[in-house]
């Protein structure tokens, strides 16, 4: 029998005032008690539009149960048949648009917290060691990020000796030095990287493919089959006056700075631009944890985009959040210039915007109107998304891109290259981890369609 | 399971070479890329050029200016370095040159140092010209006599070689010669100086450009500069861009930013280092 209420169990949280001066985690889960109760909240129903919304397919409807009847464990395992990083999704997926959306208790009242329950069952189930296995087939995945991850947790799944190359010295790619530890902390990350270690997965950083070694050289290393996971790239700049003064930031420089070097914490070195007034441009996620950044670096926040309210692309849980700690608004607002003084930002002069027919996204596009104002800043943060990494493409021969620089891959992330395989940003631009995760173990599956198609092992040295 | 440095080398009382073993860097690196590395778990990721490589080590020759660089001036050989990422970055374009000068100021000898015995080994002719404060911060003399045709020394101070700036040598060259190239690295203000230099000669200039980065593979954006009203990312369209369209004081403005903490964070390691001892 389903608990009849109509909203979902309140998520426990830091409260606004606390949470702006750390950077702890908002959200701080479920107890079991709170979990069954709001998994018994499930109806069980046939349809299951939950999974259809699921990039991965997750069986939401038998892990929910399995949290209902109280057996964790089994949920876990149900869970981790389709996702490699449960703990990951359960924060950062934009539930809303995916899994909950179709929810039928969303038709009356809240859909089931899919997002806290899978967010539950990763952080509590207990964990059985993986068992390690690897053939002799080796498959190359470049890029530790979403895709990169859910690529090889699915190739070591289905018995390939995987290994992952990342250019940074930390493990995770956007979820190290994207996505701040308040909305997802580093341990999380770490566990989850742990675990596909523990199950065979061999990770080496500091190695940037394209440079310290290419894609021809992990072929003829002995690695049969390769997946670009390389995922963001340069960050895209309005092209405005005034912004190449000091203070004018990409997102991915300002979040890099604070989440993987820990800028403006402990003992780190590295330094953060310390301002009074922060304008944020942009209404997609990474806008957010860029303003609830800056918010805990101590500055008064301003978001400016330039539609309305109800077109911001950002998870609306992030949006909700970001209000509560004090961080404005400023709607249908378009920068035409960073002011400044003496070299360094001191404003941002916005264009007043106003909504007319929808564009080719469905939404409502901006149009400029004469209407002029400033929004004082001696600090600019441009969220505005990234094209994808030049790097690698630049120094594959014969990889093709499109006229934007993508990776150009089908659907099962093959590439214009023999034994290549691509997916995540990379491939489709400025996009969310689970569709990442989706692309990359798409392609894993590709990858062990055409391993198996060619036949055994050229016979390689297994390392 | 860091770096272990091989080496260590003091050039002169403010400038060290290390060598780093770190193969997944050495086996590709080329004239012009350069590294990105921390010295212990809490460091910066700072670029530096690779000064010199064989197939299992780098070398790498920085200045203590801050913070960071002083922590990694403190490693000694048998220690290890934490991180170190690369080739990163273009390396420099040699093809068809034949008669080049390499101007280098001050620490940037260690990135033109490289540059010139690359073009000597392609059988180029080289005239190198190379500036400092003073005797004492000479460093690198006699490996840039082995692999120049013609090697000029300038001091500020005039204790050693010309008395002036690398500026007086080269626009009396470039008075009497003809160059394919020139190609020039060292502090911001010499390179705008040795651009204007030769901007009247219509000779082909090449700047490698030092930009506080982060990634140094093309995601952060940090290391963006001006090039000729375009915005260019030196980690992945550089380091060298042409100088003659480089916004330099646009360049010196960015390279500022972090000014206010760098000082505090230099003071604080200054008294660390102090009551350490």
């Amino acid at each position: 029998m389903a608990d009849p209420r109509k909203n979902k169990y309140p998520m426990p949280m830091q409260d606004a005032a606390s949470r702006i001066t750390n950077f702890s985690e908002v959200a701080l889960g479920y107890d079991a008690e709170t979990a069954m109760r709001e998994a018994s909240r499930c109806l069980g129903c046939k349809a299951r539009p939950c999974t259809a919304g699921c990039p991965v397919g997750v069986k939401i409807p038998d892990f929910v149960k399995q949290v209902a009847a109280g057996d964790f464990g089994a949920a876990y395992r149900i869970v981790c048949a389709d996702n490699a990083l449960p703990a990951v999704c359960g924060r950062v997926c934009p539930q809303e648009r995916q899994c909950e959306a179709g929810c039928v208790r969303g038709k009356s009242g809240e859909p089931v917290a899919i997002g806290q329950l899978e967010r539950f069952v990763a952080d509590h189930a207990e964990r059985t060691a993986p068992r390690e296995r690897r053939s002799g087939r080796r498959v190359a995945v470049v890029g530790s990020g979403p895709a990169g991850l859910a690529c090889a947790g699915e190739l070591v799944a289905r018995g390939y000796a995987v290994t992952v190359f990342e250019a940074l010295h930390a493990l995770g790619g956007v979820l190290a030095y994207g996505i701040p530890s308040f909305r997802l902390p580093k341990e999380i990350v770490e566990r989850e990287v742990a675990a596909l270690e523990a199950s065979g997965v061999t990770f080496v950083k500091n190695a940037i493919v394209g440079r310290s070694v290419t894609v021809d050289g992990l072929k003829a290393e002995g690695f049969e089959a390769v997946f670009l996971g390389t995922g963001a790239g340069l960050p895209i700049f309005l092209g405005i006056p005034g912004e190449s003064a000091v203070g004018v930031f990409s997102a991915n420089e300002y979040l890099t700075r604070i989440n993987l070097m820990g800028a403006g914490r402990g003992e780190s070195e590295t330094p953060i631009f310390r301002a009074d007034r922060v304008a944020v441009v942009g209404g997609g996620n990474v806008a957010m944890d860029a303003a609830r950044c800056a918010r805990r670096m101590g500055a008064e926040v301003t978001v400016v985009y330039r539609r309305s309210e109800e077109e911001l692309p950002a998870r609306r849980e992030e949006v909700q959040h970001a209000k509560e700690e004090g961080i404005a608004f400023r709607f249908l607002a378009n920068p035409v210039e960073v002011l400044t003084e003496d070299g360094q930002a001191a404003g941002l002069l916005c264009a007043e915007m106003r909504l007319g027919e929808p564009d080719a996204s469905g939404r409502r596009a901006p149009i400029e109107t004469d209407g002029r104002f400033v929004i004082p800043a001696d600090c600019v943060i441009m969220a505005l998304g990234t094209s994808p990494n030049p790097l690698l493409s630049m120094e594959t021969e014969g990889l093709a891109t499109d006229r934007r620089g993508r990776i150009q891959a089908d659907e099962a992330g093959r590439t214009s290259l023999e034994g290549v395989f691509a997916g995540g940003d990379a491939v489709t631009g400025s996009a969310t981890v689970i569709l990442a995760m989706g692309a990359g173990k798409r392609a894993a599956a590709a990858i062990d369609e055409s391993l198996r198609a060619k036949g055994e092992s050229r016979g390689h040295a297994q390392s | 399971m860091g770096y272990p440095i091989l080496e260590r080398e003091q050039l002169n009382p403010t400038v060290i070479r290390l060598r780093i073993a770190a193969p997944l860097v050495a086996g590709r690196a080329q004239a012009g890329q350069f590294v990105i590395l921390r010295a212990n778990a809490a460091s910066e990721r700072i670029p530096l050029t690779i000064a010199d490589h064989d197939g299992e080590t780098v070398d790498v020759i920085f200045q203590t200016v801050g913070a960071s660089t002083m922590a990694l001036a403190e490693k000694n050989a048998g220690e290890e370095i934490h991180d170190i990422a690369g080739p990163l970055g273009r390396p420099t374009a040699l093809d068809g040159l034949r008669k080049v000068a390499v101007v280098g100021g001050g620490v940037g000898c260690a990135i033109a140092l490289p540059v010139a015995k690359a073009l000597r080994a392609r059988g180029a002719d080289v005239t190198s010209v190379i500036g400092f404060r003073s005797r004492e911060s000479v460093i690198l003399e006699k490996l840039f006599s082995a692999c120049s045709n013609r090697l000029f020394l300038t001091t500020d101070d005039g204790s050693a070689g010309e008395k002036g700036n690398v500026c007086l040598p080269l626009g009396r060259l470039l008075e009497a010669e003809t160059f394919d190239a020139v190609f020039v690295v060292g502090p911001l203000v010499m390179m705008k100086y040795a651009a204007e230099t030769t901007r009247p000669y219509g000779v082909k200039t090449v700047a490698s450009m030092n930009p506080i980065m982060i990634d140094g593979t093309g995601m952060c954006g940090c290391c963006r500069i001006r090039v000729g009203g375009e915005v260019k990312f030196a980690c992945v369209d550089g380091p060298d861009f042409d100088a003659h369209l480089v916004d330099f004081d646009d360049a010196m403005r960015r390279l500022k930013t972090y000014a206010a903490f760098e000082a505090a964070m230099r003071e604080k390691h200054c008294n660390l280092y102090r009551s350490g001892n």
